[in-house]
């Protein structure tokens, strides 16, 4: 078989040598144990063995963290969400504090996949992978979302939007493993919504985009607006920011934020969709999506 | 490559066998337990044919390491009927024609199980977009949504 052959998918993966680490501390001892020897890590395996078996990858040890308890799970403290690394989609779709606080999370949950792959997958999986159209990514950027990466050395924090440097490319570092994800209590009057185009739901995005905002009376006091599949990482767009920022809101406000969104990206043509489609809808996501988490936040429709 | 022992509930059984780290569930399966129903479609997660249950829920059998379900519960469409009495989804999709080629039918059956386990009385809506990820190229969805919608209970008070 013909490794180049990116369509056909083998019956039988490569070969790997497997670890099953019990605890996070002798995850990280394998990691550092194996850091030049093309380890990899193995949560959900829903994009890291496809990988494999289109033969895109072919690591020499996997190191399975899926059923460590201490990296999975939500625990709300102070209000603020730690989500563990290998919490599946599944899992955090059913916590009724995302889909009560968190719009833009639940709603990127909502768009992906299937219940089998959402059962599978983990959102730490889902940002690793490095994908510029994970649909986690630009919905947890928007709500300030701050990494722990961890090693046998120690631990590091890491805002989310500083994560990715390119395609299938993260900060994390040899022998380090992304654990926890902290995201902050929610504010009152604040908003945010997610919204993607695939070709037909459950489909990789073609664009996706998340809004954040915090309301006061009719005028915009904060805002992060993140966009994917339109450059090598997920964007967050500062432009946007400081134009919205302090703003009045208004049908306006809106149609010249969406315009910047499109003058901000320089999306390519790929098998997905084209440069030109890719601005042309980006700009009419943006504009809903800035409506619909001005209205979650309080605000009227604006007119 | 290091053979490993692992254990699992299949189908309410304890079975212990030998896998070498790079076997899917699906082969081991289909192929050392002869449980044929999970089918190897696109192999990539994108339609659902290997679906089985893993710890009561629905998983790609074609993306699972079967060194990864030590100590896991599998249940595979062999592992729904009750002796000689089908399960109520499969009489149904017998009763509503929901079967044309067959191939999707074991991976269909395990995610509308897992649906009505959920949820007893889905909508026709909620059964669409439970099954998204369960691909039917015969297009039979109009009678496969009937037979799943055959087994629901009627809401209460409706």
């Amino acid at each position: 078989m013909n490794a180049q052959n990116q369509t056909n998918t083998r019956l039988l993966l490569p070969e790997f040598e497997y670890l099953r680490p019990e605890t996070k501390a002798e995850a990280l001892h394998f990691l550092d144990q194996h850091r030049d020897k093309n380890v990899h890590i193995l949560a959900g395996g829903t994009d890291l063995i496809v990988k494999m078996k289109t033969g895109a990858l072919s690591p020499r040890y996997l190191v399975n963290v899926k059923d460590i308890k201490e990296l999975s799970g939500v625990r709300q403290i102070n209000g603020a969400l730690h989500i563990g690394a290998v919490t599946t989609l599944a899992a955090l779709l059913r916590l009724p504090a995302i889909r009560s606080g968190y719009s833009a999370l639940y709603e990127a949950l909502r768009s992906m996949a299937a219940p089998a792959v959402r059962n599978m997958a983990t959102v730490g999986g889902n940002l690793c992978n490095g994908s510029p159209a994970a649909d986690t990514a630009p919905a947890l950027m928007v709500l300030g979302t701050v990494c722990t990466l961890s090693s046998v050395a120690g631990e590091r924090r890491l805002k989310l939007c500083d994560f990715f440097l390119g395609p299938g490319r993260t900060a994390l570092l040899p022998g380090e493993m992304l654990t926890e994800l902290l995201v902050d209590g929610v504010r009152p009057d604040s908003g945010s919504s997610f919204l993607k185009i695939g070709r037909v739901s459950a489909d990789i995005a073609k664009v996706n985009i998340a809004v954040y905002l915090e309301r006061d009376g009719d005028r915009v006091a904060d805002c992060r607006v993140a966009v994917g599949s339109v450059a090598p990482t997920p964007l967050l767009l500062d432009s946007v920011v400081s134009f919205l920022k302090g703003s009045t809101m208004s049908r306006q406000v809106l149609s010249e934020a969406g315009r910047m969104v499109e003058d901000a990206i320089a999306p390519i043509t790929d098998a997905r969709s084209t440069a030109e489609y890719r601005k042309a809808i980006s700009r009419i996501l943006a504009e809903e999506a800035m409506q619909a988490a001005w209205v979650r936040s309080g605000g009227e429709v604006p007119r | 490559m290091t053979e490993t022992s692992i254990t699992l509930t299949l189908n309410g059984k304890k079975k212990t066998l030998r896998v070498r780290p790079n076997e899917l569930l699906l082969n081991v399966l289909r192929d050392r337990l002869f449980l044929t129903g999970a089918k190897y479609g696109c192999g990539i997660g994108e339609c659902g044919a290997c679906t089985v249950l893993i710890d009561g829920r629905p998983a790609l059998a074609c993306l699972t390491l079967a060194v990864a379900i030590d100590g896991k519960e599998v249940v595979t469409v062999e592992g729904l009927a009750r002796g000689d009495e089908l399960d109520p989804l499969q009489e149904a999709f017998l009763d509503h024609g929901a079967v044309q080629c067959g191939f999707c039918t074991p991976g269909m059956i395990m995610t509308a199980r897992s649906l009505l386990d959920e949820n007893p009385s889905p909508s026709e809506e909620e059964v669409r977009e439970y099954i998204r990820g369960n691909i039917c190229r015969c297009t039979g969805y109009t009678s496969i949504v009937s037979a799943i919608l055959s087994c629901a209970q009627e809401k209460e008070g409706a």
